[in-house]
């Protein structure tokens, strides 16, 4: 799940998301690896990705996006400069993960899958990490954080 | 004259990295070098003493010394004190191997997790990697099934079933092409297990999957992967790199003149797609809706082919069954929970950490004895077992012995072993309305009693909560979970109303108008 530029122009995206489609399509249940590869080259899936992708792989537009909308970690829109998930499941509930949450949402000013006005950060719900016996747990991008206390949370949103 | 290097050891797993472990290691070699001391860092898996983490050792005088918990400031410290020799600290925890909550274990599937480089094959095969596959090279089919039948090896994904009858019917379904799929999804908060092996020991799943294949005949391995691990997906797919080049994955397997490929493919955080249907129809490329049973996956699975479905810690189980004996792995555990469990003790726990153990210890043995209690130092209120579908165990049920059968008349459930623990503070009527909030955001919408019962419940659960109608709604939420039980097609919504009425059985007093 790692999340590089969110880019810029539509058309420059077109050649990437058809290239990207055409070296999954021959693979046996291509279109997730397709779909994952895109989002890590733009950081989501474009709404504009989902013709793209229906054309090369022969399925029905409707079928591609229903895929995107079935799985929680794809995403439709571009993401912050940054993306935090904050687990939510029983085993950081138990250390705090509830208070941990409204903490940062009133932190961060946003709800769930949402992003802060300035584009520094995504807030993204999850439902474990993994990193249960030193919850609460987040991940930032790609790196999980344990016993995460509102102070420590604090102190990481400020570094980089 | 050449100095040999002193070597320290700390974890590269994602908790120990989650609590400092890769400052830790930057810092043993500055200190090193500004010292003058000749240290090379070894970047292991880890052994799971997850409060101790991180948690680094080094070899001196042919034993392995541990100190834990490190962090990057306590570092100029431990070399003043001579840790490189296995000196006296503060953070000392002695010889590894001694430390009591290691030393209670059974580690079998866990034999090297910690211990070795995960991705040396060196450090795999000094530490009896590959011994399994030896064997099974030389098998021939209905012999390796056969070992895995009488091991008495139950899948340790939920459902608790016989692995070796499971590999039977794929051999005996018809199919040029078949499969052998690893379900490691491990959605369950609680659960970290697959994650560690994948993590710590990646050559054991490669290894188990391979036998499987042999087994039944499957060229082919995927191994599902949830999203949420990015870790795992890396070091996983470099192991499978290392093992091609090696001669141990491909077209001619250990020179058998059998192939065998596995795949790496990435889920994207449904937690449905834990369940084996759904999880065939996310390999398939499409919406993880539940299939209907019958067919068996095992007879019409990924691709309409004969596929076996195995988690993780069932195919990582299979080496050490292979390599000594189904007796040997037989011999631990009770009644008809053969082998050892791997308990993962999480939540508010004291020393949260993974425990392998043969089957038949009791619960309050785990949490007592293993756990040290509540990280708070408050008192243990409730328990999840087994998931978010699992049951809230009452502390008046805490001897109930670590056994399929056993769990099965309480009302719980072992599932995929996760322990998670709650103190005297916790809401019990917040607990079951997340049961129903999550069940609601989880189903796959292909039944009505889910996808709209669980929506239903956490609504019923808020006006009792509110006080509106108390004991109106009680019967209703009652009503509800039947009506749930009774009519979902797959256990997620047939078994989110468990840990509901657990709530409703043993922590009455939460469930009440606030
Ligand atoms: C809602 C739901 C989620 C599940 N999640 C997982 C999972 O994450 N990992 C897993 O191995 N099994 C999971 N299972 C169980 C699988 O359906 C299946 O029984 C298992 O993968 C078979 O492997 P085993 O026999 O080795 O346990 C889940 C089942 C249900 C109903
Ligand atoms: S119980 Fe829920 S998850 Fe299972 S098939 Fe029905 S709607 Fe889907
Ligand atoms: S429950 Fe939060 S990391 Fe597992």
């Amino acid at each position: 799940m790692s999340t590089r530029s969110a880019g810029s122009g539509t058309g420059a995206h077109e050649a990437l998301i058809s290239g990207i489609a055409q070296r999954h399509a021959a693979r046996p249940g291509g279109l997730l690896p397709a779909l994952h590869a895109i989002q890590d080259e733009l950081g989501y899936v474009p709404p504009e990705a989902v013709p793209t992708v229906a054309e090369v792989f022969n399925i029905s537009r409707a079928e591609v996006h229903g895929v995107i909308s079935f799985y929680h970690l794809f995403r439709t829109t571009a993401p912050g400069r940054r993306t935090l998930y904050l687990c939510r499941a029983e085993a950081c509930q138990a250390m705090g993960a509830r208070a941990l949450e409204s903490h940062t949402k009133e932190r961060l000013g946003i709800d769930f899958h949402e992003t802060t006005a300035d584009g520094r950060i995504s807030l993204e719900p999850i439902y474990c990490l993994g990193n249960c016996a030193c919850s609460p747990a987040v991940m930032i991008d790609d790196f999980v954080h344990g016993r995460v206390t509102p102070q420590r949370l604090d102190a990481l949103l400020e570094e980089g | 004259m050449t100095v040999e290097a002193h070597r320290v050891f700390v974890p590269r797993d994602t908790t120990a990295r989650s609590m400092g472990a890769d400052d830790v290691a930057a810092a043993i070699v500055a200190e090193a070098a500004g010292r003058g001391e000749s240290v090379t860092v070894v970047r292991n898996g880890s052994r799971g003493l997850y409060w101790l983490e991180p948690m680094i050792e080094v070899e001196a005088g042919g034993a392995r010394h541990a100190y834990g918990p490190v962090q990057s400031a306590d570092v100029a410290a431990l070399f003043d004190a001579g840790f490189l020799a296995g000196g006296e600290h503060g953070l000392g925890l002695g010889p590894t191997e001694e430390i009591p909550w290691l030393a209670k274990q059974s580690r079998l599937t866990f034999a090297r997790v910690g211990i070795t480089d995960p991705l040396s094959l060196d450090d795999y095969r000094a530490q009896g990697g590959y011994q399994g596959l030896a064997r099974a090279v030389d098998l021939s089919r209905d012999e390796i099934i056969g070992i895995v039948t009488e091991s008495g090896l139950r899948g340790r994904g939920g459902a608790a079933f016989p692995t070796g009858i499971k590999w039977r019917t794929v051999l005996n379904a018809e199919g040029a092409q078949k499969y052998v799929t690893c379900n490691a999804d491990e959605g369950d908060s609680g659960t970290y297990a697959d994650r560690m092996v994948m993590e710590s020991d990646p050559f054991v799943l490669i290894e188990g999957m391979t036998i499987a294949g042999l087994a039944v005949g499957a060229t082919i391995g995927y191994i599902y992967l949830r999203a949420e691990y990015p870790l795992a997906i890396r070091i996983m797919n470099e192991a499978i790199g290392i093992a091609e080049a090696a001669g141990l994955l491909g077209e001619n397997v250990m020179g058998s003149g059998r192939a065998f490929h596995v795949e790496v493919r990435e889920a994207a955080g449904a937690y449905i797609c834990g369940e084996e249907t759904s999880m065939l129809e996310s390999l398939e490329g499409k919406r993880g809706v539940i299939r209907y049973r019958p067919p068996l996956p095992a007879i019409k699975g990924l691709f309409g082919a004969p596929t076996i479905v195995n988690n993780v810690i069932t195919l990582a189980s299979v080496p050490i069954i292979l390599a000594e004996g189904a007796e040997y792995y037989r011999d631990y555990g009770t009644g008809r929970s053969r082998g050892t469990l791997t308990v993962q003790l999480a939540g508010n726990v004291r020393r949260g950490g993974l425990v392998e153990i043969g089957f038949g210890r009791t619960l309050r043995e785990l949490l007592e004895d293993f756990g040290g209690g509540t990280a708070t130092g408050r008192p243990i209120r409730a328990v999840q077992a087994g998931g978010p579908l699992g049951a809230y165990i009452h502390p008046s049920q805490f001897d109930t012995p670590l056994d399929y059968e056993a769990f099965d008349e309480i009302g719980g459930m072992i599932g995929h072993g996760g322990l998670v623990v709650f103190d005297d503070t916790v809401d019990m009527g917040e607990q079951a309305r997340f049961a129903m909030e999550f069940c609601a955001i989880e189903s796959c919408g292909k039944c009505t009693p889910c996808r709209i019962g669980a929506v239903r419940g956490v609504e019923v659960i808020d006006r009792i909560l509110s006080g509106d109608d108390e004991s109106g709604n009680l019967l209703l939420l009652r009503d509800l979970c039947d009506t749930m039980v009774a009519g979902s097609l797959c256990a997620l919504g047939g078994m989110a109303p468990f840990p509901v009425i657990s709530v409703l059985d043993h922590f009455p007093e939460d469930l009440r108008a606030r």
